[in-house]
C-alpha cells in the first residue's frame, strides 16, 4: 500500500516527541547534518504552516533516493552534505566596524567597479551608522509597487502572506524531484524572493534583490519565485557585480519563472562568487535550477555574466508550452585560474510557432575549463517551431579548454534550427593594431573581450551593463599570456 | 565454450581475445544510459537469439549477386558468405600488394610482424561492442600495401548474409596497413539476401603511415531487417590523408562509429555521409576526431534526409590537445525532416584544450525552400520530381568528392530511386 501523507504527518507526530527538539531549535545555529528532523525544524523556525512542512519532507523523501549527478563536464570533491548546517539564525551584527579593516583587494575591486562608499559599506557588511540611503528607498520602492498590486518580498514572508498564491506555483516548474540539488534546496531552502505581477500590470521598474530590505542571511539555499499573470511585465535581477565572499562553498539555489499568457519576463543575473584563489584552492560550488515556463505568447529571457564561482553548473531553460511563446538565452561566462563551468540552456518546445534564442559567449583563460551544454528540442506537435543557437568561445593562452556539447532533437518535419559554434583566439593583429594606436595590451584585450560579449552585455539592463562591461575586465585582469 | 574448439589456443592472439571476452562479459551490450547509445537502443537486437557460426557453408552464382559489386569496372574483391570466405566470388592478390583474408594472415607466418605491430593496437579495448568482435572473429579482410605502392585497381569487400540461419551475426574484422606514400581504394558493402535477420558487428583497423592516401567508402544500403554496427579505427601518420565517405539508405539499425587519432602533423581527415531514410530505419554516426598534434586538419559534412518513421543520430566530436596548436577543424551536419514522425537528434561537440585554432561546427534541421520549388513547379517540373531534385542537390555535395565515376553514378541512382523519382537526366 502507498504511503499517504496521513501516515507521513502521524509518523511526523510522534518523531517530534521521540527526539523532543523543541529545545533543539532554540539553539541559533544547527549542528550539521541533514536528517527529516532538520528538515522539520528549519519549517519550524520559519513558523511556516503545515503544508510546507510537508512539501520540505517530500523533498527531503525525494533526495534521499538520489544520488549527485555527475555527468557535468567539471571536476571537483564533492561537498559533504552532511557537515553543513543547514540553518543559522540571519546575523544582524556587522562584520566590520568600519571600512579600514575590510580586506583591501576587495575594496579595490569596489573601487574598479565604480561603486559609492555607501554601497560599498553596505556590501562588505560594515556598520552604516547614517540613514542608510537603499533602505529609504526600498522603502520608497516598495510603496510603488503596492499601488500596482505587485508583490514583492522574501519567500518565507509570502509563504505565510500570500499562502494560495505559493501553495499554487511552488515547485510547479521544478518539482521537488527534478534533480538531486533541486530537492535537496526543495527541503532546506533557507530564503528566497518571492514576486507576483497580477494581471496586466507593467512593473515599473527594475525588480532587484539588491533593494530588499530583509536580505540579509538569504544564505546558500536560496528559492526565487516569480509569477507574471497574464499581459504583465517584470524585469528581474539577481545578484551583484560586486565580488561576495561567502563562507558557504555549496550554493543550491532554484529559480522558477511562470509567465501566463501574454506575459514577458526578464530575468538577468550577473554572478561573481569568489572563485578560489590562484591556485585553486576555495571558492564557491554554484549548483544552481533556473526554469520557466511559457504559456501562450508569452516570453522569457534569461541573460547571464558569471564571472564567479569555482565550479558553475546551471542551465536556465524555457519550457515554451503556449503557441507563440519565445524562450531567449544570453549568456557570458568567464573562467580564469583554476575555475570551471559547464553552463548553458535547455529550450523544449512544445506549442506551435514556438521561438528561441540562443546567444552563449564562453571565454576561458589560465587554466580554467568552460563548457556550454545546451538542448534545443522539438515536439511531434510542436508546428513552425524556430531556433537560433550560437556558441563562440574564446581561449586565452594554451592551458584552458573550451568544450561545447549541444544536443539538438527534432521531431516534428516543420521545425527550423541553426546551431553554430565557433572557437577562436585574441588576433595578434588585432592587439597590434590597438598597440599601435597607444592602447596597451591589456587595454586591448579588454576592448576585444567587449566586443566579442557585445549582443549579450546589450540584453543587460543599462545599470548593469556598465559594471558588467568592467567586471569582465576584471576577471581577465593578469591573464595576458 | 565450443568457440574454443574452433580456435588455436597456442596461438598469441588468443590472449588478446581473452582479455576482449573478459570486457565485454564485464560490461555487456551498451545500454541507453550510457551517453555514447542515448539515441540508440540495441533491446530489440537482444532479445534475438542469434546464431554466431553458420552450420553450414554456402555458395551464391555470381550472376545473382553480381548487382551488389560495382561490375562496370575490375575490382579486387573479398567476398564473404555468411562471414565464411568464398574464393568462387573473391578476386586476391599478392602481387606486391597483400589483398587477402584475416584468417590466413592471423595463421601464416609470414605475416606475423604485420600482425604483430597492427593487430588491435588502434581499436578500442574499452568498448565493449569491439571487445565482442575481438572476442569471436575469425574472417575479415587484409589489405597490405607497402611503400609507394597502389594497388591496379579499387577492392571491394562485400558481405553475403544468404538467409539459411534464421537470425544470424556477423563479426567481420579488417585490417587495413597503407605504408609510406602508399595509395588505396576500398568499397564496402554488407547485403542480406533474404528477409531473415541480420546483426553484423563489425571492427575495421586502418593505419595510415606517412603521405598514404587512404579512399574508404561505405555502402550501406542493405535490406529491412539487416542490423549493422560498424566500428572503424584510424590512425594517421604525418601528411597522411584519410576520406571515408558513408552512403546510409538501408537497413533497420544502423550504427556508425568513426574514429580517427591523428598521430602526427600535416594531416587531413575526412568524413563524409549521405543518410536517406524511410519506413522504421534508424542511422546513428558517431564520429570522433581526435587532433593529437599540430597543423592538422578535419572535414565533416553530413547530410541527412529523415522520411515516414525514421530515426537519425549524429554525433561529431572533435577532440583538440594542448599541442595540437594551429588546427583546423570543421563540422557540418544538415538535415532536412520530411516527415512528422521521423526524427533528428543532433549533437555536434567540440572539445578544445589549444587556444590557437580554428573549430566551428554547424548543424541545421530544416525544410525545403518552397521557393525554390515553386520555382521548379512554374517551369513545369511536377512537384515530386521538384522535391526531389532539390534533396537530390541537397546531398550532391558530398558526392563531389567521390573519385571513383562509376561508384558516384550508381550511388546517384541508389539516391534517385531511395527518393522514389526518376530524375529525368543521366546522372
Amino acid at each position: 500500500m502507498a504511503y499517504t501523507e496521513e501516515e507521513l504527518k502521524k509518523e511526523l507526530e510522534t518523531k517530534e516527541y521521540e527526539y523532543g527538539f523543541y529545545t533543539d531549535i532554540e539553539s541559533d545555529t544547527f549542528p550539521p547534518g541533514l536528517n527529516e528532523e532538520v528538515v522539520i525544524a528549519i519549517s519550524k523556525k520559519k513558523e511556516e504552516p503545515e503544508w510546507m512542512t510537508l512539501w520540505r519532507l517530500e523533498a527531503y523523501k525525494y533526495w534521499k533516493e538520489m544520488k549527485e549527478p555527475d555527468w557535468a563536464n567539471v571536476h571537483y570533491e564533492k561537498p559533504d552534505l552532511q557537515a553543513i548546517s543547514y540553518y543559522s539564525a540571519p546575523n544582524s551584527k556587522p562584520k566590520y566596524d568600519s571600512l579600514d579593516e575590510v580586506d583591501p583587494e576587495l575594496l579595490d575591486t569596489f573601487k574598479k567597479l565604480g561603486i559609492s562608499v555607501d554601497e560599498q559599506k553596505k556590501l562588505a557588511g560594515v556598520a552604516v551608522d547614517i540613514v542608510m540611503d537603499s533602505v529609504s528607498v526600498a522603502t520608497t520602492f516598495k510603496k510603488t509597487l503596492a499601488e500596482k498590486g505587485i508583490i514583492f518580498c522574501s519567500i518565507s514572508e509570502a509563504i505565510k502572506e500570500h499562502p494560495e498564491l505559493v501553495k499554487k506555483y511552488l515547485g510547479l516548474v521544478v518539482p521537488q524531484r527534478d534533480n538531486y540539488y533541486a530537492a535537496l534546496n526543495s527541503a532546506v531552502f533557507s530564503d528566497g524572493s518571492f514576486c507576483y505581477i497580477p494581471k496586466g500590470v507593467r512593473c515599473p521598474m527594475e525588480l532587484s534583490t539588491y533593494f530588499r530590505i530583509n536580505q540579509a542571511g538569504t544564505g546558500q539555499f536560496e528559492r526565487t519565485l516569480v509569477v507574471a499573470e497574464p499581459g504583465s511585465y517584470v524585469s528581474y535581477l539577481e545578484g551583484c557585480t560586486a565580488p561576495s565572499r561567502d563562507e558557504n562553498q555549496l550554493h543550491a539555489a532554484v529559480v522558477e519563472l511562470v509567465a501566463m499568457d501574454d506575459a514577458e519576463i526578464k530575468y538577468s543575473t550577473v554572478q561573481n562568487w569568489y572563485p578560489g584563489n590562484k591556485e585553486g584552492k576555495g571558492g564557491v560550488f554554484n549548483f544552481v535550477t533556473k526554469r520557466g515556463l511559457c504559456e501562450k505568447n508569452a516570453k522569457i529571457s534569461w541573460t547571464q555574466v558569471e564571472t564567479g564561482s569555482a565550479v558553475t553548473w546551471k542551465y536556465p531553460s524555457c519550457i515554451l508550452k503556449g503557441d507563440n511563446s519565445i524562450g531567449e538565452f544570453y549568456s557570458i561566462a568567464v573562467t580564469n585560474n583554476f575555475q570551471q563551468a559547464d553552463t548553458g540552456t535547455k529550450m523544449v518546445h512544445l506549442g506551435k510557432n514556438t521561438r528561441s534564442t540562443i546567444i552563449s559567449k564562453g571565454i576561458s583563460a589560465g587554466k580554467s575549463q568552460n563548457s556550454y551544454r545546451g538542448l534545443v528540442q522539438v515536439n511531434s506537435r510542436a508546428d513552425n517551431a524556430r531556433n537560433f543557437s550560437q556558441c563562440d568561445s574564446l581561449l586565452m593562452g594554451n592551458e584552458c579548454g573550451a568544450h561545447t556539447f549541444p544536443y539538438i532533437e527534432a521531431k516534428n518535419k516543420t521545425a527550423m534550427i541553426e546551431h553554430e559554434a565557433t572557437t577562436s583566439k585574441i588576433g595578434e593583429d588585432q592587439i597590434f593594431y590597438c598597440n599601435q594606436r597607444g592602447i596597451n595590451t591589456e587595454k586591448a584585450i579588454a576592448l576585444i573581450v567587449n566586443g566579442f560579449s557585445k549582443e549579450v552585455l546589450n540584453k543587460l539592463p543599462m545599470e548593469f551593463a556598465v559594471e558588467a562591461q568592467k567586471l569582465l575586465e576584471i576577471s581577465l585582469e593578469g591573464s595576458v599570456g | 565454450m565450443a568457440f574454443e574448439n574452433d580456435v588455436d589456443v597456442e596461438h598469441s592472439i588468443h590472449d588478446v581475445r581473452m582479455a576482449a571476452m573478459k570486457n565485454f562479459e564485464t560490461k555487456g551490450f551498451p545500454s541507453k544510459k550510457e551517453e555514447g547509445w542515448k539515441y540508440t537502443s540495441l533491446n530489440s537486437l537482444q532479445k534475438v537469439d542469434f546464431s554466431i557460426f553458420p552450420k553450414e557453408e554456402n555458395a551464391l552464382e555470381y550472376k545473382d549477386v553480381k548487382k551488389y559489386f560495382l561490375h562496370e569496372i575490375d575490382t579486387y574483391k573479398i567476398v564473404f558468405i555468411d562471414g565464411i570466405y568464398s574464393s568462387y566470388l573473391s578476386e586476391t592478390t599478392h602481387d606486391g600488394v597483400d589483398i587477402c583474408l584475416m584468417s590466413s594472415a592471423l595463421t601464416k607466418p609470414m605475416y606475423k610482424q604485420v600482425i604483430d605491430v597492427y593487430f588491435n593496437k588502434i581499436a578500442s579495448k574499452d568498448d565493449s561492442l569491439t571487445s565482442l568482435n575481438t572476442a569471436f572473429s575469425r574472417e575479415g579482410a587484409y589489405i597490405y600495401i607497402p611503400k609507394n605502392k597502389m594497388p591496379k585497381k579499387p577492392i571491394e569487400i562485400v558481405h553475403f548474409a544468404t538467409g539459411n540461419e534464421a537470425s544470424l551475426m556477423l563479426q567481420p574484422r579488417n585490417l587495413i596497413v597503407v605504408e609510406e606514400n602508399a595509395e588505396l581504394q576500398v568499397i564496402e558493402r554488407h547485403q542480406s539476401l533474404t528477409a531473415n535477420e541480420v546483426l553484423t558487428n563489425s571492427v575495421t583497423e586502418i593505419f595510415a603511415a606517412k603521405s598514404a592516401i587512404v579512399d574508404y567508402y561505405k555502402i550501406q544500403n542493405d535490406n529491412a531487417t539487416a542490423n549493422l554496427i560498424d566500428n572503424t579505427y584510424i590512425d594517421q601518420k604525418d601528411r597522411s590523408l584519410v576520406k571515408i565517405h558513408s552512403f546510409c539508405f538501408g537497413g533497420k539499425l544502423t550504427r556508425n562509429n568513426l574514429n580517427f587519432y591523428q598521430n602526427g602533423e600535416h594531416i587531413d581527415s575526412t568524413m563524409k555521409g549521405v543518410t536517406i531514410l524511410g519506413d522504421k530505419q534508424h542511422v546513428d554516426h558517431h564520429t570522433l576526431v581526435h587532433h593529437k598534434q599540430p597543423n592538422c586538419e578535419s572535414h565533416q559534412d553530413y547530410k541527412g534526409i529523415y522520411g515516414e518513421n525514421s530515426t537519425g543520430v549524429f554525433n561529431g566530436k572533435i577532440i583538440v590537445d594542448k599541442i595540437a596548436q594551429k588546427t583546423d577543424a570543421f563540422q557540418q551536419n544538415n538535415n532536412i525532416l520530411i516527415s512528422d514522425r521521423a526524427t533528428i537528434n543532433s549533437k555536434p561537440q567540440l572539445e578544445i584544450f589549444a587556444d590557437d585554432v580554428k573549430c566551428s561546427h554547424g548543424c541545421t534541421i530544416g525544410q525545403l525552400d518552397e521557393d525554390a520549388l515553386f520555382y521548379l513547379q512554374t517551369r513545369g517540373i511536377p512537384e515530386k520530381e521538384a522535391r526531389a531534385l532539390l534533396m537530390y542537390a541537397f546531398a550532391n555535395n558530398v558526392l563531389a568528392s567521390v573519385r571513383i565515376p562509376e561508384l558516384k553514378t550508381r550511388i546517384n541512382k541508389l539516391i534517385a530511386k531511395k527518393l522514389g523519382v526518376n530524375l529525368g537526366f543521366d546522372i
